[in-house]
């Protein structure tokens, strides 16, 4: 039988595969996505409490979509960023992104 | 008393109005302002004379007393007013006789010169400042003219500012009086903190009855200080004998009834301070005696006219100190106002010598003078024999009595040394006198005697210092005595041993010099050869300026530099390590700040967990 516990132990796996990600990526768009990964880990989370715990509200399930909203908001900002970036630099490695350097 | 003294207050205010009236509108037409400088004085010396004849027909013990709140604070209040006693009134009479008198005489003297103008408003503001000081009635105004003095004798010893031996004797002046003046203001400030008062009727009052000698005397020995620099004495004596080089009528001024006659006037005035402490009345005492001593000895030697004279006022004013720490404060008025004016008269005839002489003021370079210059030589022969001390001669009575004071007061060392000088003082006058308007040399062959501008000044002092001292004699009943006196100033009849005494050691002294510089019996080259050494140390003074030209170079030289290395060394290294710590720190710091995002937001989820796992051990350790 799957629980709450199980939902749990994969929202922290994604997370943590989000995290590492973030971390150590060099190529910006992997960053982007590894976001989204950690987002979507939070996702499952707010999803799997609200059906576990409370079952008769839709909060959780509410929360998933606003993430989901902002996330591509998000993700469209962060697009043009990198865009932007790109024919600054003709790079989307972040190492190259130190101009506030000292 | 009467209208007349209630007019008084006019007797200063009229200079004051001549400087401001010369130095606003009139500046540059001499001729006007030699007219307004001189009819201030004289109507302050009509005014002085209305006031004293006043004052001398009333009774002894009268005081007029008038004043206007000046200042007031939390536990001072001080007043501008008028105090006019006898004692006042004298130094009116004479403050304002010899000003006038050197002002009409600086008209043939100064003739010509470019800063016409601006000389007769200092002399104006000068002698208004001296007067002001006169008349003060209490020690916040007379400190006030104190230093309105010292800034006139500033202007005026250095008038010929073009020189630089001018400039320095008139940085030196200053610089000297601000050392006594610093210890006078301590005083002033003392009385004013424990008596709450500085008017001198208030405090005569209530000094008597304040027997707390250990605050008494501190306050009396700093109240000294002002009279040590202002009178210079011994060791504030250096800027006197400087202050020569201000034209010849300054230093007339200076040395007779303006400036050195404040300081003996203020222990005068404030005798009832210092006759409560017999400490500082023995200090005041051997003070003026030494330095009468010690400015004979070196008036002995020296060379240049106005310097000998220059001594010997130093050395007369010590004579007045003395008498002031004796007890003899009548004796030292008396001789305060004789002095003035056989010195006033000593300066201007030496003025009138050097005029003639085109600025020559070597005597060795003089001689011959008694012929060509007649009345200017007697006059000077008047006011030497009168400074000498020779019977009947106002100086005469005035130093009898201090050495009279001396001797009854049982100061007997004091008696003796005031005799020496006064034989001393005999000797080096005549010397100056048989060298320079007698004597062997010529150099005064082409002299000229000097216009009646200057030599009616010099007949009018020549008759005072001939008469002068008869006020103060057996057959006037000693008026002076019997008007200017203060609690505790001490009395004697009149002793004709001392006075047979002093007259022929004035006389010795004369004939020394006479035997030595006339006759030539003894040349003076020989005894000079013979005693080189202790030429050679009067000569220079003793070596005094040298001693404080070491002094200042020892000690403010070395304390500059102690303070310039704490100022690069502590101040400076102090702001200069800040600025290196800042910056290395930021040397090693600006490592940790790559610019990578990625590298910040490992360290916040690393601080995140540490909180974390932080949080978590409470959590469960509570639990446990």
């Amino acid at each position: 039988m799957i629980g709450l516990n199980h939902y749990l132990l994969l929202g922290t796996a994604l997370f943590g595969i989000g995290l590492y990600g973030v971390f150590a990526k060099r190529n910006a768009i992997g960053l982007l996505m590894s976001i989204e990964l950690m987002l979507n880990a939070v996702n499952i989370n707010f999803v799997a409490i609200n059906r576990f715990l409370q079952p008769g509200a839709a909060t959780g399930q509410l929360f998933a979509i606003f993430v989901i909203v902002v996330a591509a908001a998000e993700v469209a900002v962060g697009l043009a960023l990198i865009i932007s970036i790109y024919r600054q630099r003709q790079s989307v490695d972040i190492n190259d992104f130190n101009l506030m350097k000292w | 008393m009467g209208d007349v003294i209630s007019n008084a207050w006019l007797i200063p205010v009229m200079p004051f109005l001549a400087f401001a009236l010369i130095g606003l509108l009139l500046h540059r037409w001499p001729k006007m302002s030699a007219v307004v400088s001189i009819s201030a004085i004289g109507a302050s010396f009509l005014l002085s004379l209305l006031v004293a004849s006043k004052v001398f027909s009333g009774d002894p013990g009268s005081i007029y007393e008038m004043s206007v709140r000046w200042l007031e604070m939390p536990g001072l209040k001080v007043d501008m007013g008028i105090l006019i006693d006898p004692l006042a009134a004298v130094m009116l009479l004479v403050v304002t006789t010899v000003a006038l008198l050197v002002q009409v005489y600086s008209l043939g003297y100064m003739e010509g010169d470019p800063g016409l103008a601006s000389y007769f408003a200092y002399q104006s503001i000068f002698a208004g400042s001296m007067l002001g000081l006169v008349v003060a009635n209490n020690f916040g105004q007379i400190f006030v003219f104190w230093e309105l003095v010292g800034m006139c004798s500033y202007l005026l010893i250095g008038f010929w500012f073009g020189r630089p031996s001018a400039r320095d004797a008139a940085i030196k002046a200053f610089v000297t009086n601000r050392i006594g003046d610093f210890g006078f203001l301590l005083g002033i400030l003392f009385l004013a903190i424990i008596f709450g008062t500085l008017n001198f009727s208030d405090l005569s009052a209530r000094i008597p009855e304040y027997h707390n000698l250990t605050v008494l005397l501190p306050i009396a020995v700093l109240l000294f200080f002002g009279p040590v620099g202002k009178s210079a004495q011994f060791p504030l004596h250096v800027w006197l004998p400087d202050a020569m080089e201000g034209p010849t009528p300054v230093s007339a001024l200076i040395h007779a009834a303006t400036m050195v006659a404040a300081g003996v006037y203020l222990i005068a005035r404030a005798f009832f301070i210092f006759s409560q402490v017999p400490q500082a009345m023995l200090l005041i005492a051997l003070v003026g005696g030494f330095t009468a001593l010690f400015a004979a000895s070196i008036a002995l030697v020296q060379n240049d006219i106005k310097r000998i004279l220059a001594y010997s006022t130093l050395s007369q004013l010590g004579y007045m100190i003395m008498a002031m720490g004796v007890g003899a404060m009548t004796a030292g008025m008396f001789h305060l106002m004789t002095h003035a004016f056989f010195k006033g008269l000593l300066f201007l005839a030496a003025g009138s010598v050097i005029h003639a002489l085109h600025g020559e003021q070597d005597i060795w370079k003089m001689g011959g003078l008694a012929k060509k210059m007649p009345i200017t030589t007697w006059t000077f022969v008047i006011g030497a024999l009168a400074l000498a001390g020779v019977p009947p001669l106002a100086g005469f009575w005035s130093k009898d009595e201090i050495l009279l004071g001396a001797f009854a007061g049982g100061f007997t060392g004091l008696y003796l040394l005031g005799s020496l000088v006064a034989f001393m003082t005999a000797f080096y006058m005549f010397r100056l006198i048989f060298t320079a308007f007698f004597g062997i040399n010529n150099g005064g062959e082409h002299a000229h005697e000097s216009p009646p501008v200057m030599t009616g000044p010099l007949i009018v002092l020549a008759i005072l210092s001939a008469v002068a001292g008869f006020v103060g004699s057996p057959w006037m009943g000693n008026a002076f005595g019997h008007y200017i006196s203060a609690p505790g100033a001490l009395h004697h009849p009149a002793n004709p041993s001392i006075m047979v005494v002093s007259s022929l050691l004035a006389l010795a002294g004369i004939g020394l010099a006479w035997l030595i510089y006339q006759k030539q019996v003894v040349p003076a080259e020989k005894l000079r050869l013979r005693w080189s050494a202790m030429h050679q140390l009067l000569l220079n003074k003793y070596y005094i300026d040298e001693f404080y030209a070491w002094l200042r170079k020892v000690l403010v030289e070395s304390g500059a530099r102690a303070l310039e290395w704490i100022d690069l060394k502590i101040v400076n290294g102090a702001v200069n390590g800040l600025a290196y710590l800042t910056q290395s720190s930021g040397r090693g710091l600006r490592y940790a700040v790559n610019g990578q995002v990625q590298t910040y937001a490992i360290w916040v989820i690393f601080g995140v967990a540490v909180l974390l796992a932080a949080v978590l051990m409470t959590v469960f350790t509570g639990m446990v």
